[in-house]
This record gives structure tokens, C-alpha cells and sequence, in this order.
């Protein structure tokens, strides 16, 4: 009975948690993500109320897990893809039209100057109209006073006003005021010697247009590009996102400064992804071979040796080479300047700087290749190499006759995940040499070096412009890469469930 | 044995130990490099790989004490390090109680009972655990930072929101765990389930203690990939003080501000505990990963 109405207290207690967040974000027009976890908790509370759905029960958390936080993230990214999402158009419609309506101006047209008294009881701020004076009650003027009531009045109080260094003094204080006048205005501090009024900076109109207040210009949303635009082209800042179609991936293939150093790139990803799995093959499979070797002894000494690259956290092994390699001060190019006299410009030449991020990978990878290949020479049999020793073979006949053949069929699903891995090795390149250096002539930034990951990287998060529209875009084209190399390795791995 | 030996094998024994201890050489030259130059005096020093005038500096800072020249100059830590290990550690270990107590009762499901769309969500999982989480960075920003609006300590620059975020990789162990699943036999359950036991009872006070192995490896596997998850916590986490170690390492060689000694004993000292564990565990990791697929 007790664990009952616990467990109906606790899903009831997440329900409303749930329905709390999804009200609220649906308040702020956040559809999409209302509607996400609507679909979360109504689903949550499907699975735990159907009897007959107890094994989903289960497997709900997990499933939950990465609907939130792969396929929903996914699904987001392709929508924004389609979208001028950018640091410039952030905002929804309504958003912005908030935003602009919010804005203020002082209003040059009732401008009054003041004195500031220190009378017995407080501060009193005398303001000098064209028609009408107004003064303030006594204030503190400690920073707790935000709105005052300014009243009409005739006379000036008794004493001199406090001399300009005082206001200087006293300036934080003064500007964080407003005072409201009888009629509804709002005055503000407008310069040391100086409030004036406040007014709204645009009207907004029924038709939908604004007009600012202070040039009487009006502004039409224009719903194609996400911005308020005047009759003579100006636009108003912040934009809005708007969907436009598929002109993220047009600019990919016809604006030259993005087609060319986009090329680069996935020309470079490409052959990095092919070059890791080959060097780091190359090398484990030899290591491999030699440690399953019969007459090899202290295998365990060389196993823990080899396997130490892979046993270090990889961003701190990066870093270790980041600095090992660094021109001036690396301990690489010291014993290079030693041993050859050259100082070869690692981060500088887009060459050298590959070369430089296939050493540090394959010194990375290789000990994981060397663990599968080990795994899977265990599985040959022992007496398909004396048959081969019998007829005269060397190693090197061994290794294409016999060895390969027979492992390259399991190993291929976990060439083709190392292959994705790499493709999409974002912690390599943003720690090592953050795509350095730059592509020449580039409109994003965009490095000789840089992945197709760390580019969509850093177009989003390092550019100023933060095109995350743009960014989404080539994201989405390597979902694509990804999402068949994941296929054809479910096909051939041939996964039973 | 092999019978047959050809006559040179003496020599190819010989040159392949020589090959190999020439390859450690050059492999472990990174390591010991990095060894030594905390030792070294000052950011910029150069010498051999045993430092001639050893010295502590590095090591005072990276443990977070001032450091005193012989000279009187006092030089102040220039990064919380052992916060940051501090923060992983704490991200890591809640993520990975979460992980191991998620996918443990999804893998029960998934080797023992039977039900709508199981062939389905697995396959599923396998396709989606290869995007990888650096590609949908955008969207994951935007759903912490509108979370944070409203549940504070989910939003942006929060730990919670790092610890959440790393539940999307679970599909990974799910199919570990299930493969051990699917390994015990299910006949001590089932007289179980027949003397009168749910299902519950079944799992946990049956299967749960014959499968303490792969628990551990599980939560070990799952602790070190948390602490070594980069892309997702540089972008979610902000402050100083809040940052990862994976996250914070990167500052100490900033081209404005190269601090590489001080790097080196901050690198030694966190990345020496997850190196032992990691080798310690390596027979059972690397069982779990040929499972599954690769190393984050």
C-alpha cells in the first residue's frame, strides 16, 4: 500500500514538474520545445500507467535519454539548417517586435536643468523647466531609490547647489533615478547638468509596421529575410530567425569564399579519416603479429608498454604534443635543430601541420588497432601457419595469404566505426592546432587543418557571426556521411538482437 | 610450438626485440619528456631528459600552493587544477552511477523479456551512438539554455546540465551489459519467477549479483569517457571555476600565455590516476570496446 502511493506520489510529483516546464516554455513561444517534452511526459506516463507495457518500463529511461539528447538534438539541427539562425537573427518575430518596442530615447524636446541641494533631511533635486520647476522630496540617494514623484514648484531651496565634483560623486546614484512628473512623463539623468524625458523609440502600428519616434522613419517586417526593413533598404537590428530553404546549402556550393576552403576540408577530412585507419592498421597489426609470436618472451612488459598511448587521457597526451611540437620552445625541434639543424614550422606550414596531426593520431590510435588485430589472431589456427612454413613461406606471404583473408571479414564493421570515429575527430584538431593555419581568402573561418566537425565548430561557437544556420547545414551533410557508414556497418556486422 | 623452425629465426627473434624496445623508446619519449619538464625550473627551460637542477615549482603550483623563489618572488597558482579535477571527478561519477543504473535495467529488458519494437530500438541505438554529440552542439546549447530559464540547475554553465547531457551515450553499454546478459543462463530466474518472485525481484536479487563484473567495468568505462568528454562540456560550461579538467588544460598553453612547465606537473598529476585505472582495467575495457566500438 505504502509503495503505492509513493510510486504514484513520485510520478505524480514529476508530472507536475514536467507540466510547470512545459507551460512555461510554451508562455515564451518556445513551441518546439514544449511540444518535446509534452511528448516526453506523455509518453512517460503512458509507459508507467499500460499494464501491459511493463517491459517498456525498462528500457523508457534509456530510450528517453537519447530521444532527448541524440535524436531530438539531431532532428534540431537539420530544422536549423533550413533557417538564418545566426547571432544577428537569434530572436522569434515576437521577440523582436518586444525588443524594439521596449527600447526608449530621451527626448531632446523637454529638456530641464537641475541643481542638487543638501538640505538637513536629504538630497533634493531641483529641476528647471521652461514653464514649470519641479523639485524632488529629500533622497537617500544610496542607490535604493529607483522611481521618485517630482511635484511642481516655484522656489528654490534654501542654500547653494552642490558644485559639480559633488554630482560627479554622486553620478551612479543619480542616474539610476527616474522621476515621474504628475502627467505620466519619466525624466532620467541626460548629461551632468541635465534630465529629460523618456519616450518610447517606435509606435507600432496595425499593419504591422514601427516607425521610430526620433526619425519618423517606419520600418516593414520583411518575413524573407528576418529583419525590419525601411522603404530605402535600412534595416533595424536584432533580425529574426526565419526558414529560407535551402540557401545554407546553396552558399556552400556557389559562394566561392565558403565552396573552395569547404572543398579543402573535405577533401583533407576524407583523406585523414583514410590515413588514420591505414597508419594505425599498419602499425597495431605488425605489433600484433609480433607479440603473438611464439618464440617472443616478456610479452606482458611490451603489451603494457604498447598500450600506454591509449591509456592516457587523450586531451592531456594532445596537449603534450601541442607543446612538444610548438616552434620556439618544443623539445621536438630541439633535438631536430641538434640532430639535423632544422626547426621545421609545425603549426605554421599547412603540410608540416598535417603531417604533424597524423603522427600525433597514429601515436594515438594504433594501440586500439593492435588490441582488435590481437584479439583476432587468436582466433587463426596455429596450424594453418605450419602448413604455410611447410610450403616455403615467409611472413610477409603469411600476412596476405593467410592472415588477412581470414581476419579482414570481423574486422571490417570496426575499420568502418575507427573510419567515422576520425571523420568526426573534433577533440584532435580543437586541441592541437585549432584548424591552423588559416585558409587564405576564406569568408568563415576555416583552417588547412580543420575537419569537417571542428569547421561546422567553429563557424557556430568562434565566429563573430555565429552562422549557426550555416554551420547547421554542413552538420546535416555529414549526418548523411555518418548515417550510411553506420548502415553499411549494421549490414556487416550482421547485429543479432 | 611451431615444429617447424626455420634456420634464421634467431635473428628475427633478436631484431623484433630490438624493433620493439626501439619502438617503445619512441613511443614513451612523449611521456617521459613530460615527466621531466615538471621537474625543469621556470616555463622556458630546456636540457636533458634527468633534469640537472631538479625543482618542485611546478608541482606547488599545480597542487594550488604558492610557490616562493629563491629569489623571494611569489608566484601564485595560475589555474584551480585541483578544482577542476575535483569537478570532473564529481561529473564523472554522477554520470556514471546514472549511466549504470539506467542501462543495466534497459539491458534486462532487452535480453529477457519480449516485447513490441525490441529489434528496432536496439538496432536504432547502434546507428545512433556514431553521431557524434560535436554536431549537434547548436541544438544541445539551445535546449540547456532554454531548460536553464526556468530549472536553474540544468542551464547553461551548470554541472547538471554536463551530467544529463552525457545519459545520451548510453546505447554503448546497454549492448555490453545485455551481451553479458545474454551470457548467464536464464534458468535460476525463471525457478525463481515459478516459486512466486516478480519479475523485479528476479532481476535484482538474482541476476544484479551474478553480474558485478561487467557492472564495474561498466561504471569504470563509463567514468573515464565522462572525464575525458570534451566538445560538449567546452561549449555548456563557462566560468573559471566551473570547468572540467578535460576543458581547462587547453588555457595552460594559450600562445599569449605558454605556460608549459606549469602544464607539465598539472598534466602528470591528473592524468596519472585515470592511466592506472585505465591499465589496470584494461583486460575487461578492451572487451567491452571490441564489442562495441571505439574509444570516445
Amino acid at each position: 500500500m505504502i509503495r503505492m502511493i509513493l510510486k504514484w506520489g513520485a510520478l505524480a510529483a514529476l508530472v507536475a514538474m514536467a507540466l510547470y516546464l512545459i507551460l512555461a516554455l510554451y508562455a515564451q513561444r518556445e513551441i518546439v520545445f514544449a511540444m518535446l517534452f509534452l511528448v516526453l511526459t506523455a509518453s512517460a506516463v503512458f509507459v508507467f500507467v499500460h499494464k501491459k507495457l511493463y517491459a517498456h518500463r525498462y528500457i523508457f529511461p534509456a530510450v528517453a535519454g537519447m530521444g532527448l539528447f541524440v535524436i531530438f538534438p539531431l532532428m534540431y539541427t537539420v530544422g536549423i539548417g533550413f533557417t538564418n539562425y545566426s547571432a544577428s537573427n537569434l530572436l522569434s518575430f515576437e521577440q523582436v517586435q518586444e525588443n524594439l518596442l521596449d527600447r526608449t530615447y530621451q527626448s531632446d524636446s523637454i529638456r530641464y536643468n537641475y541643481g542638487l541641494y543638501d538640505t538637513g533631511e536629504g538630497y533634493v533635486i531641483y529641476l528647471e523647466g521652461k514653464h514649470q520647476d519641479l523639485v524632488t522630496p529629500p533622497l537617500k540617494l544610496d542607490g535604493s531609490e529607483a522611481e521618485v514623484p517630482v511635484l511642481p514648484a516655484s522656489r528654490k531651496p534654501a542654500g547653494e547647489p552642490l558644485s559639480m565634483r559633488d554630482i560627479i560623486q554622486l553620478r551612479s546614484e543619480l542616474s539610476g533615478i527616474d522621476l515621474l512628473t504628475e502627467d505620466g512623463r519619466e525624466l532620467s539623468m541626460a548629461s551632468l547638468r541635465s534630465f529629460a524625458a523618456i519616450r518610447d523609440q517606435f509606435t507600432l502600428h496595425d499593419n504591422g509596421s514601427i516607425t521610430n519616434n526620433q526619425t519618423d522613419v517606419t520600418y516593414f517586417p520583411d518575413h524573407e529575410t528576418g529583419f525590419y526593413r525601411s522603404a530605402d533598404g535600412e534595416t533595424l537590428s536584432p533580425g529574426w530567425t526565419v526558414n529560407i530553404g535551402w540557401d545554407n546549402y546553396l552558399k556552400v556550393v556557389s559562394d566561392p569564399s565558403i565552396r573552395g576552403p569547404f572543398f579543402e576540408i573535405f577533401v583533407w577530412t576524407l583523406s585523414f579519416a583514410v590515413a588514420t585507419v591505414v597508419f594505425t592498421l599498419a602499425l597495431g597489426l605488425l605489433l600484433a603479429n609480433l607479440l603473438q609470436w611464439d618464440q617472443i618472451r616478456g610479452k606482458g612488459f611490451y603489451r603494457t608498454m604498447l598500450i600506454l598511448p591509449y591509456a592516457v587521457p587523450a586531451f592531456i597526451s594532445i596537449l603534450v604534443f601541442k607543446g612538444l611540437f610548438n616552434q620556439n620552445f618544443g623539445e621536438i625541434n630541439l633535438v631536430l635543430e641538434g640532430l639535423f639543424g632544422i626547426r621545421p614550422d609545425w603549426f605554421s606550414d599547412p603540410a608540416l601541420a598535417r603531417t604533424m596531426i597524423l603522427i600525433v593520431n597514429t601515436w594515438l590510435g594504433y594501440p586500439y588497432m593492435m588490441l582488435l588485430t590481437m584479439g583476432l589472431l587468436q582466433a587463426i589456427p596455429r596450424d594453418l601457419y605450419e602448413a604455410s612454413a611447410m610450403d616455403g613461406a615467409g611472413p610477409v606471404n603469411n600476412l596476405f595469404n593467410v592472415t588477412l583473408p581470414l581476419i579482414i571479414k570481423p574486422l571490417m564493421p570496426l575499420l568502418i566505426a575507427s573510419f567515422a570515429f576520425n571523420f568526426n575527430n573534433f577533440v584532435l584538431i580543437a586541441l592541437l592546432t585549432g584548424g591552423a593555419p588559416d585558409i587564405i581568402g576564406a569568408s568563415t573561418p576555416a583552417g588547412t587543418t580543420d575537419l569537417l566537425v571542428s569547421y561546422t565548430y567553429r563557424i557556430a561557437f568562434q565566429d563573430s557571426g555565429q552562422n549557426f544556420g550555416l554551420a547547421a547545414a554542413i552538420a546535416t551533410a555529414i549526418f548523411l556521411v555518418v548515417g550510411a557508414l553506420s548502415l553499411i556497418n549494421l549490414k556487416l556486422s550482421k547485429v543479432k538482437v | 610450438m611451431a615444429m617447424v623452425q626455420p634456420r634464421s629465426t634467431k635473428y628475427r627473434v633478436l631484431a623484433s626485440h630490438l624493433g620493439m624496445l626501439g619502438f617503445i623508446a619512441i613511443i614513451l619519449f612523449p611521456l617521459l619528456m613530460v615527466i621531466s619538464i615538471s621537474f625543469r625550473s621556470g616555463n622556458f627551460a630546456s636540457g636533458s631528459l634527468l633534469p640537472e637542477n631538479p625543482s618542485l615549482e611546478h608541482w606547488y603550483l599545480a597542487l594550488g600552493i604558492p610557490y616562493t623563489g629563491e629569489d623571494g618572488t611569489i608566484t601564485q597558482p595560475p589555474f584551480p587544477v585541483l578544482l577542476w579535477l575535483w569537478n570532473s571527478i564529481k561529473i564523472a561519477v554522477v554520470s556514471a552511477v546514472l549511466i549504470l543504473a539506467l542501462s543495466t535495467t534497459s539491458a534486462y529488458a532487452f535480453a529477457r523479456m519480449r516485447f513490441a519494437g525490441k529489434g528496432f530500438v536496439l538496432k536504432s541505438m547502434l546507428i545512433f551512438q556514431m553521431f557524434p554529440p560535436v554536431l549537434s552542439l547548436v541544438a544541445l546549447y539551445a535546449l540547456f539554455d532554454k531548460i536553464g530559464n526556468h530549472v536553474s540547475w540544468l542551464g547553461l554553465n551548470t554541472h547538471g546540465a554536463v551530467i544529463v547531457a552525457s545519459l545520451g551515450g548510453m546505447a554503448l553499454h546497454i549492448w555490453t551489459i545485455k551481451g553479458y546478459f545474454d551470457s548467464i543462463d536464464r534458468s535460476l530466474e525463471e525457478a525463481a519467477i515459478v516459486d512466486g518472485a516478480t519479475t523485479w525481484q528476479a532481476f535484482r536479487y538474482i541476476l544484479l549479483p551474478l553480474s558485478v563484473p561487467i557492472l564495474v567495468v561498466v561504471f569504470i568505462l563509463a567514468f573515464i569517457m565522462t572525464i575525458m568528454e570534451y566538445p560538449m562540456a567546452s561549449v555548456l560550461l563557462v566560468d573559471t571555476d566551473k570547468l572540467t579538467l578535460a576543458v581547462g588544460a587547453q588555457q595552460y598553453l594559450y600562445e599569449q600565455n605558454y605556460l608549459w612547465g606549469d602544464f607539465a606537473a598539472a598534466a602528470v598529476l591528473s592524468g596519472l590516476p585515470i592511466t592506472l585505472i585505465f591499465l589496470y582495467c584494461q583486460k575487461w575495457i578492451v572487451g567491452g570496446l571490441t564489442a562495441g566500438g571505439v574509444k570516445g
